[in-house]
């Protein structure tokens, strides 16, 4: 880059007195020198490898064997090939998991996004003590542990004195007293829903905030001068601006919220949700690997 | 402001703090809940504020058998996998940030996809490995299954920290007569400190909440962690100790809040650097 801000003459006699050493036959320090990142790399994907590489062999090898109580016995499973595969894909039971946990995952990215991206908007609207508030009760939400979590969901939604039948019922919304929100799974996957997006939401909020503050506020007010009504302002100025925080948040929600929804059993079972999450994160990881190589 | 101006910041200011309350609320609702003497626990009428506040709670969660164990567990295991980790994570994330090299490509998708294992998938197979290192049923264990879900996440945090450094700052360094090493420990390191600090709390964080791995791989309730111990607590279904459960739930929350209000703004920026500048 700063060859270009020197005339030409002075340049090339910079690149000729750089040329000899170049030129150096093999020396340690050269041979250190191009080593030196895979050397960097190599504890952490020893690590990795060591601990994940073997069980991902043996979860693969496992989905093409019979592996029951007398294999467990004799030590060893029988090869079927791809019958564990067609007997997974040709289950009822299978495809309704799985419809079921693509709807459970749209549903929670999409109320995490579009909540998350409704307050984040709310916090450029309010006072700055009401902000700071805000911001300190997401980031408690943010903080909590989802053991804890759970704990607290299910003090607050039990049976005989939980706080949320008691307040449904005194707000006239219904009788709620002594209702069962675990009685159907509807109603226990939306208590679910709510303690994930109550426990995603935080992170979303900030990232986005943090990118609405990067709009400069000479095109918003440029724009408004233009006579552009707030909606068009968000549309045309804000939002092209934020998209690429946008996607990114998007796809990781995806990947975060599908590996919370688990519900397959089996090594089939599990290859085929690795192959799921796989094509659902292609977007994230091209732009990430791209934005990385820009970046150097 | 003029008066309308005033009406509809006074609208979303309203909004704003119910919003407050709503997410805020469980948070309060645990630690009111772990200060109730049992009477109002039990009640069928919620009392919105501990009347007469009682540590009894606290005192009885301490005293459950294997608390103290638990505790020390944790910690253990946590330092020692974010100590392990932040070293081999600063070292790839170098790697990454300030070099260029065959096989880039592949270990950035590596570290990303990682992440995104379906972790109950992997419990079974990793348990028959450990088992095979004799490694079940032993903090070790666990520290080294942790490593492997922390490491990734830290490269590519780290990476983001390294990559804010202005490269005209090394640059100046070098010119300066300072050797690739010295201008590493004088320039870069003091600047990616607040980075590294950033990065081990939330490794922190991810490894003191893990719960699914602990459960599996550590038998012996003498050598489970704080978490573990959590879920254990709630005995029989019929007659949950709430109170003691609340408290018990506050108490393994503190340190996790407390280490994240220090950092949340740092993560949240290393996470999407990246994203932000591409």
């Amino acid at each position: 880059m700063t060859t270009s801000e020197i005339p030409g003459g002075t340049a090339l006699a910079a690149e000729a007195a750089l040329r000899p050493r170049r030129r150096r036959p093999f020396t340690f320090a050269r041979v250190l020198r191009a080593a030196a990142p895979y050397l960097l790399i190599l504890p952490v994907v020893v690590v990795i490898a060591a601990i994940l590489g073997y069980p991902l062999y043996h979860l693969a090898r496992l989905s093409f064997q019979k592996y029951g109580l007398f294999e467990l016995i004799a030590r060893h499973g029988t090869d079927v090939g791809w019958a564990n595969y067609s007997s997974v894909l040709h289950d009822r039971v299978f495809w309704d998991v799985l419809v079921r946990t693509i709807v459970f995952t749209v549903a929670n990215v999409a109320l995490t996004m579009g909540v998350g991206t409704l307050i984040a908007l709310l916090l450029t609207k309010v006072s700055s003590i009401v902000r700071v508030l805000l911001t300190a009760g997401l980031v408690l939400a943010w903080a909590m542990p989802p053991v804890v979590a759970v704990q607290v969901w299910l003090w607050m939604t039990n049976t005989e004195n939980g706080l949320l039948n008691y307040t449904l019922t005194k707000l006239h919304v219904g009788d709620y007293f002594q209702h069962d929100w675990y009685a159907t799974s509807f109603s226990q996957l939306s208590l679910t829903t709510s303690l994930i997006v109550w426990g995603a939401i935080p992170f979303i909020v900030v990232t986005v905030y943090a990118g609405l503050s990067q709009v400069p506020h000479e095109l918003v007010e440029a724009a408004e001068i233009d006579g552009a009504r707030a909606w068009r302002v968000f549309k045309d100025v804000t939002v092209p601006i934020i998209k690429p925080i946008f996607l990114v948040l998007t796809s990781l929600s995806i990947i975060w919220d599908y590996v919370k929804t688990d519900f397959g059993r089996g090594a089939a079972i599990s290859i085929l949700m690795l192959l799921i999450v796989a094509v659902l994160s292609v977007f994230y990881v091209r732009k990430m690997v791209r934005t990385s190589h820009e970046a150097t | 402001m003029s008066a309308r101006r005033r009406r509809t910041r006074f609208v979303w200011d309203a909004i704003g703090l119910a919003l407050f309350v709503v997410i805020s609320f469980p948070v309060y609702w645990m630690i009111a809940s772990a200060f109730k003497p049992q009477d109002e626990l039990n009640g069928l009428t919620p009392t919105w504020i501990p009347l007469h506040p009682t540590l009894s709670h606290f005192r009885d969660a301490m005293n459950r058998p294997f608390f103290w164990d638990g505790v020390k567990n944790s910690l253990i295991i946590v330092s020692v996998t974010v100590a392990l980790s932040m070293v081999l994570a600063f070292l790839a994330a170098i790697a990454l940030a300030k070099f260029r090299f065959t096989g880039r490509s592949l270990f950035i998708v590596l570290i990303i996809g990682i992440q995104m294992l379906p972790q109950a998938g992997l419990i079974i197979p990793l348990y028959v490995v450990l088992a095979r290192y004799h490694q079940v049923n032993a903090l070790s264990g666990v520290i080294i299954t942790y490593m492997t879900f922390v490491l990734p996440f830290s490269v590519w945090v780290l990476r983001g920290f390294l990559l804010g450094i202005p490269k005209d700052l090394e640059e100046a360094a070098m010119v300066d007569g300072s050797s690739r090493l010295g201008s590493f420990t004088r320039i870069l390191l003091p600047l990616v400190a607040p980075g590294l600090v950033a990065t081990s709390v939330f490794a922190f964080i991810t490894t003191w909440n893990e719960y699914i791995f602990a459960r599996v791989l550590l038998n012996d309730q003498s050598k489970q962690t704080a978490t573990v111990w959590l879920s254990y607590f709630t005995g029989t279904s019929r007659n949950t100790d709430w109170g003691g459960l609340m408290a018990g739930s506050t108490l393994i929350a503190i340190p996790v809040v407390v280490f994240f209000l220090i950092v949340q703004r740092k993560i949240a920026f290393g996470l999407t650097s990246g994203a932000v500048r591409g």
